[in-house]
């Protein structure tokens, strides 16, 4: 390696030095401005190929999921469809009383206590299931959310409230434990909790969604509560869990609402 | 003796490479650049695009055909900044199985450059969100999350700086109250702020501190809100701030056919952009710059389409 003399050395900072101040002086300092922007929104269509790093990345996640969602698990031998019914349908029924056998050991071991009535809505079923063989698939098409199971603890004065609310709007809201007879009016005659009439000023233990439990749906009656014990248990995982427990899913057909 | 000598001398050839390189340039010819902006919002876990006989996106998205889209405009331009308004999880098994490793993973073979956390990113918890974190070679930032009891603190930051060609793009990030939208067990300690209040601050910070030459705001505060005029949204940001240049909404699920341009605090055009969601459309922002004295006194042209 060469180094030139200290003399040149200095001359030649000199020079750049000299040549720094004169670009500052003679150039107007001008600040970078945007002076055009231009926007548009791009459809991501069938026109693009697909990427086939990505999708052989893709592949082995794509394939897992597939055999476990579509591994059968049970057969229901009829469809199960909220539209079936009025006052219940066949789907309500068998996901309240799967809710109930299913979630009452989790609060029982929880809370030492039991589940009294399970309230669901009918709004959050979100798929028939159809006759025939029953897969994990069937489970996330029916409850694609994530909600879970929260038993709130109500007291009968509040329980009057929910089922005047199940009555008033009509809908085939999934319910257990709880009896509401009615006449042709639909006048709500009386409400019964194991063959006795509710006491507006004992406590019952309600087990529903988080979504509800927090008012959704109009269920503004658990908001004034006892208090709330959330379970941690998915109501997709109950569906899936009870389809594990049962070969074959046979609804129910008790009625809950019972007209005069 | 020698070395000292060196040294100078290495100083003033780098002082004259730059010379060469920036100023003597400058005096013939002026300084053009340009940089684009590339966004999602929403995507929700859609790696595969929708299917052919879907009611209404029929076979529309997917990861793959998104990565092929924008390897094309990477192949065309030089400076491009690939961001995420929020949502990546949720709305699909692929992240009810994988809890959002899949939708990282391939975020970043994307390259994606930065993304701004969703209500539906805390669906498995502030811990959930931590442990996917690895997968994901891109970071996020949010300036009205306070996470400092938390175990993002630290690692979600307010807002970062990028330097293309010498631009300096100051990205922020903004979300969603979380109060009444997401389980507190959820979301635990993080505290949400007033985002224009934080949004007031921050550009400033970023114009005056950081010297940036663009600033864009990833926002999760959603598109607009009609019936509830005290709820802050990206159109109600566009209009009480100064100097943020664009604003990446998501939250609402907006479809804009075309980015909407808004006049802010100071009497300024902002861009304010969504794509609707589920990955069926990538955004994309064209900012052109230049130090060219003929520009000052102009007020920069809008072309949206």
């Amino acid at each position: 390696m060469t180094f030139k003399s200290k003399n040149t050395n200095s001359l030649y900072t000199i020079f750049v030095t000299t040549l720094t101040l004169l670009s500052v002086l003679s150039c107007k300092t001008n600040a970078t401005r945007t002076y055009l922007i231009e926007g548009k929104k791009i459809e991501v269509n069938a026109s693009y190929e697909k990427n086939q790093a990505i999708e052989s990345f893709i592949l082995p996640y794509r394939e897992h999921i597939n055999n476990d969602l579509d591994s059968v698990l049970s057969f229901s031998p009829e469809t199960l469809d909220k539209s079936k019914g009025e006052w219940q349908s066949n789907i309500g029924n068998f996901m309240a009383d799967a809710c109930m056998e299913l979630a009452n050991p989790v609060f029982l071991k929880q809370q030492n206590k039991s589940i009294d009535i399970v309230l669901l809505n009918s709004g959050g079923i979100r798929s028939i299931i159809p006759k025939g063989n029953i897969t994990k698939r069937n489970a996330f098409e029916v409850m694609p959310f994530e909600n879970s199971l929260i038993v709130v603890a109500l007291k009968g004065e509040q329980i009057k409230a929910m089922a005047q609310h199940i009555i008033t709007e009509k809908k085939p809201h999934p319910l257990n434990g709880l009896k509401i007879v009615i006449n042709k009016d639909n006048q709500i005659i009386k409400i019964l909790f194991k063959e006795e009439v509710i006491n507006p000023s004992k406590t019952y233990y309600v087990a529903t969604s988080d979504y509800l439990a927090n008012g959704g749906d109009n269920m503004t009656f658990f908001l004034k509560n006892e208090g709330v014990f959330d379970l941690n248990y998915k109501i997709r995982n109950v569906l899936i869990d009870y389809f594990y427990k049962y070969k074959t899913i046979e609804p129910s057909n008790l009625q809950r609402i019972i007209k005069e | 003796m020698q070395r000292r000598t060196f040294i100078k001398k290495t100083a003033a050839t780098s002082a004259l490479i730059s010379l060469s390189g920036v100023s003597l340039t400058s005096f013939t010819t002026t300084k053009e650049r340009k940089i684009t902006i590339l966004h999602t919002n929403d995507v929700h876990s859609h790696i595969d695009p929708f299917p052919d006989n879907h009611p209404r996106n029929p076979a529309m998205g997917g990861v793959a055909r998104r990565a092929n889209l924008i390897e094309k405009i990477r192949k065309e331009e030089t400076n491009v900044l690939l961001l995420d308004a929020g949502d990546i999880f949720q709305g699909t098994p692929y992240f009810n199985y994988y809890g959002g490793e899949l939708e990282f993973k391939l975020m970043s073979m994307m390259k994606y450059d930065l993304a701004t956390m969703g209500n539906h990113d805390f669906d498995n918890g502030i811990d959930g969100f931590y442990a996917q974190l690895p997968h994901a070679n891109f970071e996020f930032v949010s300036a009205n999350y306070d996470f400092k009891n938390t175990k993002l603190d630290g690692i979600v930051k307010p807002y970062k700086v990028f330097i293309k060609e010498g631009i300096k793009i100051g990205v922020f990030g903004l979300g969603v109250q979380l109060e009444g939208l997401v389980d507190k067990n959820l979301y635990k300690e993080t505290i949400y702020n007033n985002p224009i209040e934080i949004a007031t601050d921050i550009t400033k910070q970023l114009k005056e501190t950081e010297k940036c030459d663009l600033i864009i705001c990833l926002s999760h505060l959603g598109f607009d809100y009609k019936n509830e005029a005290d709820k802050p949204s990206d159109i109600k940001l566009a209009a009480l701030t100064q100097d943020i240049d664009l604003i990446i909404g998501g939250h609402t699920h907006t479809f804009l056919d075309k980015p909407i341009i808004k006049t802010n605090k100071a009497g300024k055009q902002v861009v304010v952009n969504q794509v609707g969601a589920y990955g069926i459309n990538l955004g994309r922002i064209d900012f052109y710059l230049s130090d060219d004295s003929k520009y000052i006194s102009q007020e920069k042209n809008i072309i949206v389409q």
